[in-house]
């Protein structure tokens, strides 16, 4: 790829991470935190985005990013009060900028009506009154044809005036001792006037005292140049710009009689330096610092130069005494890996981890005692193996920080959207899961926000009312338990009316009348399928969303969501997810002579029932009696085709399952082989999606072993059946 | 992995000759990654019947079709001298089940006939063409059309 | 071969001058902030420096006058690369020991041209 596109996606990284810092950094100020180091990092993070944005061309980018940086140097620099309302409108401002790079991204522009509503704001704020003034700098921008824009250097730049007849100037000039300290030499500065047109040079030594007073360190010449060119004077003095004050300079114009001037000026200036270095090679030769340029004598001196005295440095230079700066290794060395190499990586773990169960079950086959060296030494490779696969999947574990970093701008405009107060606490955001999870839960995430803003918070007036903060609060939060990630969005809310969800799952069907439900039950009917009036088709901005879509989709990932509230007080959704979408924890079971896998977090028991447990319905239907309910069978062998019979519960073994149709099922299968971690390999990379499978595993022995989906499967077995016999609650399809 | 081209009409194409449900078939050698032994297939619930199941491929999971099947002719009853050629169709791997793998052919383009119609519909719609060597007629087989059309599935 | 310290806090902003120095007649050292490039200072030397102002840390002027403490690095050019052309940054970039100022966005060619010549 063209490096400059990859600098570009350079750009675009860090223009991410600098929006999140500049917004990280805002809500710690807004949240009370002086520490005068984060208004500069807040600064620095729109510098660098405008930086960058002009290198590339994003004028509407860099104009806007011109104006908030201006009101941050302001804020910096103590011209402007950080008051609390001027953090919230600097909040929104990072908003917007968040926007036009989004928008840059695309290649487009920001949304130009927002963005003049947001400057004129900024701009009121950097006046102090309310009159917007004209932006302070003129930022010119053209692109050429590399992409790279540019603007002239303004240490050079020997820029051509038409029209103007050459005229001659003289320039003198005598450098003073602080000249010399700044690495400019007189050298360096002859040889930009040359640039400008053609040179005579003169060294002006009058004023050089004998070699005992002579002081490398200390300026004794002064230079008289002759120069014939055609710029303006003002470009002769920019050549002098820098060293303005270090430097005492005349520029005269001479008569315009031209005299004629060698052009051979050239070798002049070379010998000048040349002896110029050799005097410095003889300097430098002496523990003094080394200055160029000092001592510069017009022919090579013979006899080296006295020991330096103490140098007379200029006030800028005033030796500190300080000792040489302390490197600190405050950065965390990192490394870029690519991601295809780390998933490469896992790959191959995975198929060490098969590898290594292979060979024990072979060994073990062969009699190889468990207490032998063999025996040892394999359950050392073991272990090996899988403190390999751990440290391996923890490179690519990442915090769900990266996720958690937009919830603050989305809560933002969910609170704008519904008129609601809101305040955003998150914790754990430092929790780990496989990068293969953190895709996939900002969606899931996104509407539980939505939801509680919007179901679950009171307007500012109600909440007055009922004699709570105006503000409401919603807490995410993220952690690990049981093995699993747990993500939680909580609200001080009203919490669910229970008694309203209750009608409106009678009114739409989804119970019966009389069903009789715990509060918890009632509590997450919003799950159902058809509960919700929203709009089914799933907008990416999240509008509206019924939480069944939402339940699917977490149950895709192998996760499970479930709402528990207190009335009056609030809510809370808690999301429970696999570590990774890679590994999975599985139990082992025999069907039909077939050996399967099913998700350890869809059992809920593992029973083996009597047959007085076991009622046939019907023709082909039966249920199972557990405690005090009624739960369908599910022949897996007869429902997959692997048999044409059912199996007799009563002689094989049963899995209580919880399924997304509302309700429970009973699995029937011949036998359980036991608990295993398996990974989890894709049938459709190569094949394709097939029913009731959701996806395949490698066992010990070598052969592929199936993974049941088992929402898949119990549905297979519902269609099959001509009405649902589930004696609760019917979904509908 | 190395895309199998299509055949350019002038140039010389070797394939990979075979013999399933007592025919000899070829395909393109580009087309071949491997060629091993058979194993025990895991079946596949609710597939066609010539999907035999799928076996472990140095850890991915590859389906094994069984071609004679495939193309109507009897099951092939699998045995420790089958074997399964593992060709590559787009960015997916098949196992197709035969009885034997016989040989190189190396031809010129000039030896290929387009299929006649005689009647087996099924086959004829897998078959490129037939290629004569010495008395041996010997059928191109297309792998690129021997995979099912991925089927949308109901929830 | 001129060796060039480049010191900024932007990843693109390295990216960039790396990409402006490529070829045989530079070798370029990076760093990320003032702190960072007195380390690296240390560490592998520079025939020119170039730095950014506004980082972390240290900034650029702390960076340019503990450069000039220095007296190996006294004599050796530095130039501060910065969007901002306040004339009062100016100053206090020349007082703290600039060489010169170049504003952002830059020409390559035009960078290329002045570490040439104040190198040399």
């Amino acid at each position: 790829m063209d490096e400059l596109e990859e600098i570009k996606i350079t750009f675009f990284q860090e223009c991410d991470e600098l929006l999140g810092d500049l917004e990280s950094g805002l809500l710690s100020i807004d949240a009370g935190a002086t520490d005068p180091e984060l208004i500069n990092a807040v600064f620095r993070a729109v510098h660098s985005i405008k930086g960058g944005a002009g290198a590339f061309g994003l004028e509407a980018l860099v104009r806007y990013a011109h104006v908030f940086e201006t009101l941050l140097d302001n804020v910096r620099g103590g011209k402007t009060d950080l008051r609390s309302e001027l953090v919230k409108a600097l909040l929104r401002a990072a908003d917007v900028l968040a926007d036009h790079v989004a928008a840059a991204k695309q290649g487009g522009e920001g949304d130009a009506v927002s963005t003049a509503a947001m400057v004129e704001e900024l701009e009121a704020w950097i006046s102090g009154g309310p009159v917007p003034t004209a932006p302070a700098e003129e930022v010119n921008i053209e692109p050429n044809e590399d992409g790279i824009v540019f603007t002239p250097i303004k240490l050079s730049i020997p820029e051509v005036d038409e029209g103007p007849k050459e005229q001659a100037w003289t320039i003198t000039f005598q450098p003073m001792d602080e000249l010399y300290s700044k690495a400019n030499e007189a050298g360096l500065l002859i040889r930009e006037i040359e640039r400008l047109g053609k040179i005579e040079v003169e060294l002006l030594d009058d004023a050089l005292p004998t070699f005992d007073s002579l002081d490398p360190e200390t300026a004794h010449f002064a230079w008289k140049v002759r120069l014939r060119t055609e710029v303006q004077e003002e470009r002769i003095r920019e050549v002098f710009e820098f060293v303005e004050g270090h430097c005492s300079t005349t520029i005269v114009r001479e008569a315009p009689a031209p005299t004629a001037i060698e052009p051979a000026a050239g070798p002049d200036i070379a010998a000048i330096i040349a002896a110029a270095q050799a005097g410095d090679a003889q300097a430098a030769a002496n523990s003094a610092p080394s200055e160029e340029a000092t001592a510069i004598a017009p022919e090579p001196p013979a006899a080296s130069l006295p020991a330096a005295a103490v140098p007379a440095l200029a006030e800028s230079m005033s030796s500190r005494g300080a000792p040489p700066p302390a490197p600190e290794k405050g950065n965390q060395a990192t490394i870029r890996v690519d991601p295809e190499r780390i998933d490469k990586l896992i790959d191959l773990v995975g198929e060490l981890v098969i590898n290594q169960a292979m060979l024990a079950q072979r060994v073990s086959g062969h009699g190889f005692a468990a207490s032998s060296d063999v025996g040892r030494g394999l359950d050392e490779l073991e272990q090996l193996t899988r403190d390999i696969q751990d440290s391996v999947m923890a490179i690519r574990a990442q915090p769900v920080k990266s996720v958690f970093q937009r919830m603050p701008r989305l809560v933002r405009e969910i609170a704008g959207q519904t008129g609601k107060q809101v305040r955003l606490v998150t914790e754990g955001e430092g929790t780990e899961v496989d990068k293969t999870v953190i895709e996939r839960i900002s969606e899931p995430i996104t509407h539980m926000l939505r939801n509680a803003i919007d179901h679950g918070l009171e307007t500012p007036e109600e909440r007055i009312e009922a004699g709570k903060p105006a503000e409401g609060t919603v807490r995410l939060a993220a952690l690990h338990r049981g093995g699993r990630i747990v993500i939680e969005v909580g609200d001080d809310g009203k919490g669910i009316n229970r008694p309203r969800v209750r009608q409106l799952a009678i009114d739409r069907g989804l119970i019966s009348a009389d069903a009789q439900l715990t509060d918890e039950e009632v509590d997450n009917l919003i799950f159902l399928p058809g509960f919700s009036t929203a709009a089914k088709i799933s907008d990416i901005s999240g509008r509206g969303v019924g939480m069944d879509v939402v339940r699917k989709s977490v149950q895709g990932l192998g996760g499970r969501i479930s709402i528990s509230s207190k009335p009056g007080l609030g809510s809370m959704f808690t999301l429970s997810l696999p570590l990774t979408l890679a590994v999975l924890d599985g139990m082992v079971i025999d069907v039909a002579g077939q050996t399967l896998v099913v998700p350890l977090t869809a059992i809920v028991e593992s029973l083996r029932p009597t047959p007085a447990e076991v009622k046939k319905v019907g023709a082909q239907g039966g249920v199972l009696a557990v405690r005090d309910a009624y739960v369908p069978l599910v022949d897996i062998g007869r429902v997959l085709g692997f048999q044409t019979v059912d199996t007799n519960p009563a002689e094989g073994v049963v899995l209580l399952v919880d399924s997304e149709v509302g309700g429970r099922a009973a699995l029937v299968a011949d036998s359980i082989h036991g608990q295993r971690q398996v990974v989890i390999k894709s049938l459709e990379s190569n094949y394709q999606q097939v029913p009731g499978i959701a996806a395949a595993t490698i066992l010990g022995d070598g052969r592929v072993a199936l993974i049941l989906d088992v929402d898949a499967l119990v549905a297979m077995r519902r269609r099959e059946l001509p009405r649902a016999d589930e004696p609760f609650i019917e979904a509908a399809e | 992995m190395h895309q199998p081209t299509n055949p350019v009409a002038n140039e010389r194409r070797e394939l990979t000759s075979f013999w399933a449900g007592g025919q000899e078939y070829c395909v393109d050698i580009m087309s071949v990654r491997e060629i091993r032994g058979w194993s025990a297939a895991t079946p596949l619930p609710q597939s066609p019947q010539y999907m035999r199941g799928v076996i472990n491929l140095r850890g991915a999971v590859l389906p094994i079709m069984d071609l004679a099947e495939r193309l109507d002719l009897p099951p092939t009853q699998p045995s420790e001298r089958s074997v399964i050629i593992v060709v590559q169709v787009g960015e997916r791997l098949v196992g197709l089940l035969v009885d034997a793998v016989s040989d190189i052919l190396s031809i010129n383009p000039d030896q290929i006939q387009p299929t006649p119609d005689v009647g087996c519909d099924q086959a004829k719609a897998f078959i490129r063409g037939l290629i004569t060597i010495d008395d041996r007629m010997v059928s191109e087989i297309a792998v690129e059309r021997l995979l099912p059309e991925v089927e949308g599935l109901a929830a | 071969m001129i060796k060039v310290l480049t010191v900024d806090d932007s990843r693109t902003m390295r990216d960039m001058l790396r990409l402006a120095l490529s070829g045989e007649e530079f070798t370029v050292t990076q760093a990320i902030d003032g702190e960072h490039g007195l380390e690296v200072l240390s560490e592998s030397g520079a025939d020119v420096i170039i730095t950014d102002i506004n980082m972390p840390k240290l900034d650029g002027f702390g960076f340019i006058e503990r450069v000039r403490e220095d007296a190996a690095y006294r004599a050796t050019p530095i130039l501060v690369l910065t969007t901002e052309s306040d004339p009062e940054k100016k100053v206090r970039a020349r007082e703290a020991g600039a060489t010169g100022w170049i504003v952002k966005p830059f020409h390559p060619e035009k960078l290329v041209d002045v570490i040439r010549r104040v190198a040399a």
